[in-house]
Order: C-alpha cells, then structure tokens, then sequence
C-alpha cells in the first residue's frame, strides 16, 4: 500500500468507529423510547387522567399527581425564573466583567451541575425540618432552586447575542441602562428568554430526587400548598416499585405522559429559537 | 467659501495654549469648543492634544487612516466612552460654553442634546413608528398627535416617509439596509439634538443608499451642528463644509474643506487625499 492509500484506510477506519458509536447511542435510546412507548401506551385510559392515584389491587389514575406536578412546576418556574432572569441581566448589562460576576458564573456552573438530590436535601434541611412535615411549597422551591442557574444562564446568553450597536444606540438617545434593558434589549432577546423558560420548566418538571425529600406524596386529592402532594416523578418511582401490576402499569403510563410534555416542551423551544435566529437579523 | 489661499486664524492646527481663545469671547456660531483633549483606553492614549471648534449649521468631516481616533474624538462628543470601563478623556469640551466633560453634566441630558448615527444601522426591536419615537416617549418630549407630527417630520427630514409612511407598523428590522440607516437617522432627529454626530454612516451602504444619505445630511445642514467621521474621502468633499484631518491621534490640520482637498498646508495631509499612504 502506498501512503495515499494507507491514509484512505486511516480514514475509513475512524468513520466506521464513529458511526459505531453514533449507532450504539441512537440504539439505546431507540430501545429506552420503544420500552416506554410500548408500556405506557397499554396503560392509557381516560381513567389515567381522570381519577386519583388508587390504594394496591384498586383501579385509578394519575390525576392527582398531574394537577400536583403542574402546580408545583409553575410555582417553582414563577419564583425561580425572575431570579434568574434578573441576576442573567445583571451579569450579561451591568456587571459584565466584575470580579463579582466571575464569581457568580463559576458558583452558577456548579449549582447547574449539582446533583438534585443535594438540593433536595437541602430545601429538606431548611423548610422541611422547621415545618415539621413535607409540603408542596417545600417541593416547588427545590424546583425554584434547579430553574435559577438554568434560566440564569440563557438568560445571559440570549442577552449577550444582542448587538453592543443597539444598546449603544440606547445610550446614544439619552437611555439610562434600565430602560435600555427593558424597552431594547429584552425585545431583541425575547424569543431566547421564552425558550430558556420552556427548557426550565421541561428541565424541573421531570426532577424526581428533590421531591421525594420535600413534598413526598399524596394518595388523594390535595391543594393545600403547606400539605405534601402528590406528583408525577415520586409517584412513578413508588408505583414502580412495587409488587403490583396495576402500580406498575400506571408508573408506565406516568412515566410517558412526563415524556411527552418535556419533548413537546423542547419541540417548541427548538422552534421558537428558529424563528428568532431566521427573523433576528437585518433582514427577514 | 472661504479662499483657498488663506486659512483663517480659528481653524490654525494646535494653536499654543495661551493663545486658545476664551469662551465667552467665541463667535456666537461656535457651538462646540475642543481644549487640549487627551483620551486614553487604559493606559494607551489614542488623541494627543487636539484643539478645535465646530461651528453651527455647518458640517464637520474627520477623516484619516483607520485607528487615527477619529470615531474616538466622535465618541467624546457625547461621552459614548463612558459606557466603557477603562476609557478616560482629559481636558475640555464646550459646549456653548459649558464643559460637558465635567462629572456635573448628566451624561443621558447631554446624549439627548447630541444625537449620534452609528456605522452600522441599529433599529430597535420595534415598530417604524415607536423606533422614531422612543428619543421623544424617553424624554416626554410629545404625546398623542403631538407625537404623531414629530415622527412625521423627523421621517421627512430623513428623506424616508415617502418609502415607510405605510410601513409604519412594521417592525423597524425588516426595512432595508439603506432605509434602516435613514430610520436611525430620522430617530436622532426626532428629539431635536443640538449636534449630531455620525460615525461612518454609509460605510456598510450600497451607493444609491449612500446618496440619498447624503442628500438628508445637506438638508439637516442648516438645522444642526453636524459632525461625520468618514473613510471616504469623495464624500467629505462633497458633504462637508469644514474638513478636519487626523492622524495617529493628533488632529494634523483642519479647515474648509475646499482647501483641504486642494491645496492643504501639511504634508502628510497632501499624501493621505492623494492617496500615497492610508
């Protein structure tokens, strides 16, 4: 073989290897989608979405855990994601190369990479222990925690792709930063700001370890917020734990319905950020 | 137009400073006064000395090789620097007679009097209508129909109403290169700045976009004080009444543009408009 050819070969060689591992990847997550897809399908009724998480050998459904996983989703995106929000402004507006901000990217990164069931633990520590019982509201700011450094961080992203030339051209007109911030650049990263939302909630709505130390379960019906509630990830873990076919069908059922949201979720987030990147520049 | 033979005493480059004239004895046409100003980015100094005035309802062009600190000196104007860390100017700018470089002066009052136009068109996120508008809604300078009339004008004097008057709901960043530069123009105008300065409006234009450019600047001549930083030289002689040539952050000579682009007084002037270096 002369070198050209043994070049060729070379080549060929770390092709084959990496569609090897591209297949074994999309294999596993093929057969991960299929188990699910196949199960939880057999278990969908209308019963899942219409009646309460039944005691062993009763029939039932998930509507409590899906009322309690909505509800403690949207309060925790509501008290996490202005908090975010406003401290990706700060780093990405004001604060841009502080000492400050460095700080509060590098402790951002960690907290964005903690394991969950840390801050499970730690809301445990906090409110659950001072409370003397789990609750809802513990739940939805262990939730809070995990959407900060996740909607702090597009937040300083989208910010940064707004040209320097339009908030300049803010100041130029005799803008203070705020109202630079809020009448220019919030417009201009308005569709990134949206979809870092969505991949927040997608994001927290399918956190099962934070829960389970906050705000436990609950078999029937509750909308007491200082109560523990039922959702959908600690019941899934419960009821597929058990010995019970029935638990173990509705675990499934469960199991795809969180599937499917956060897949719509990340569906739109990826279109919205199309349509942002097609219609954000000069031209349409 | 002043003879190309003489220049008059004002425009002399780097007059000594005991002869730099006092401010309350300037003619009443200088609108801006330039003393001895020095500016650095940290510890780099871009403008050495630079002494000179710009006048009303005249046209100012800068021009020179790139990094010269042309758009440095525009920059100073409005104290655009001071958004920027690091960034410090020395000496005095006047502005009829006040200097605006004092730390008294509030920099988003000064900003509101100097309008500035950017190289590269910057349309907010917003409607024709509210981009125009946002200068005056910012300073509660016109409400309701009284609003109305002033985008209007600003549109008109901008040489663009014809092509956006039924455009005016349309997001400012769908119009087209040239008519967003002319949308930034009309949204400087709008608020009525005593100066406006343009840092290389027509640089990132296509030439009919350039001209009609052109054509507003002379019809805004006799409105404002207007200073252009440009990289072509053709359009300082067309555009400009005073011509002011910088190199290596010293203002090298300045006067009429006609004897600027005819006979300068400096060498080095001489080589840059006849092309021999920049």
């Amino acid at each position: 073989m002369n070198r050209r050819q043994i070049r060729k070969a070379r080549n060929g060689a770390f092709l084959a290897l990496s569609v090897a591992a591209t297949v074994v990847g999309l294999a596993c997550l093929a057969a991960i989608l299929w188990t699910l897809v196949s199960n939880g399908v057999a278990g969908m009724s209308s019963r899942v979405f219409t009646e309460m998480t039944p005691p062993p050998g009763a029939s039932g459904g998930l509507l409590n855990a899906i009322f309690g996983s909505g509800v403690m989703t949207l309060l925790g995106i509501c008290m996490g994601s202005p908090i975010g929000m406003l401290a990706g402004t700060y780093l990405a507006e004001y604060g841009r190369s502080s000492r400050l901000s460095t700080v509060i990217r590098f402790i951002n990164d960690i907290l964005l990479s903690a394991p969950s069931i840390i801050i499970g633990l730690f809301i445990y520590e906090i409110l659950v222990i001072r409370m003397g019982h789990f609750s809802a509201i513990a739940g939805s700011v262990a939730l809070a925690v995990i959407a900060i450094p996740v909607t702090l961080r597009t937040t300083e992203d989208m910010l940064n792709l707004v040209p320097v030339g339009m908030k300049d051209a803010s100041a130029a007109l005799g803008a203070y930063p705020w109202r630079t911030v809020l009448s220019v650049v919030y417009p201009a990263a308005r569709s990134g700001i949206v979809t870092g939302l969505l991949l927040a909630i997608a994001r927290i709505s399918g956190e099962t370890a934070p829960l389970l130390f906050t705000a436990l379960n609950d078999q029937f019906w509750s909308t007491k917020l200082t109560a523990p509630m039922a959702n959908l990830p600690v019941v899934i873990f419960q009821f597929a734990l058990s010995p019970y076919p029935d638990w173990q069908q509705l675990a499934w059922a469960g199991a795809l319905i969180i599937t499917v949201t956060i897949l719509i979720l990340s569906i739109a987030a990826r279109i919205i950020l199309s349509l942002m990147q097609s219609s954000g520049g000069s031209k349409p | 137009m002043m003879p190309s033979s003489k220049t008059p005493k004002s425009w002399k480059i780097r007059a000594p400073a005991a002869a730099a004239p006092d401010a309350t004895l300037a003619p009443p046409d200088v609108k801006v006064e330039i003393q001895s100003l020095n500016f650095f980015y940290g510890a780099v100094q871009a403008l050495f000395d630079i002494n000179l005035k710009l006048e009303n309802r005249s046209i100012t062009a800068f021009i020179g090789p790139s990094g010269c600190g042309k758009s440095t000196l525009l920059r100073v104007l409005n104290r655009m620097y001071a958004l920027y860390p690091n960034q410090r100017a020395e000496g005095e700018v006047r502005m009829d007679g006040d200097n605006i470089l004092s730390d008294q002066v509030d920099v988003a009052e000064l900003r509101y009097r100097v309008g500035m136009v950017f190289q590269k068109p910057t349309p907010f996120p917003m409607s024709v209508f509210d981009n125009v508008a946002f200068g005056l809604r910012l300073a509660g300078a016109a409400r309701g129909a009284r609003l109305k009339e002033r985008v209007e004008e600003a549109l008109r004097e901008a040489a663009i109403w014809d092509e956006v008057k039924d455009l005016l709901h349309v997001d400012g960043r769908s119009l087209s290169g040239g008519q967003q530069q002319r949308l930034c123009i009309a949204r400087a105008i709008a608020v009525r700045p005593e100066v406006l300065l343009l840092d290389e409006p027509t640089a990132a234009l296509d030439p009919i976009s350039t001209l009609r450019v052109e054509e507003t600047l002379q019809t805004l001549r006799e409105k404002f004080c207007i200073v252009v930083v440009t990289h072509n030289l053709q359009q300082a002689a067309r555009v400009s009444n005073v011509t002011g040539f910088m190199y290596l952050g010293e203002l090298v000579e300045i006067g009429p543009s006609s004897t600027i682009f005819t006979s300068p007084a400096n060498r080095k002037t001489d080589d840059y408009i006849t092309g021999r270096f920049g």
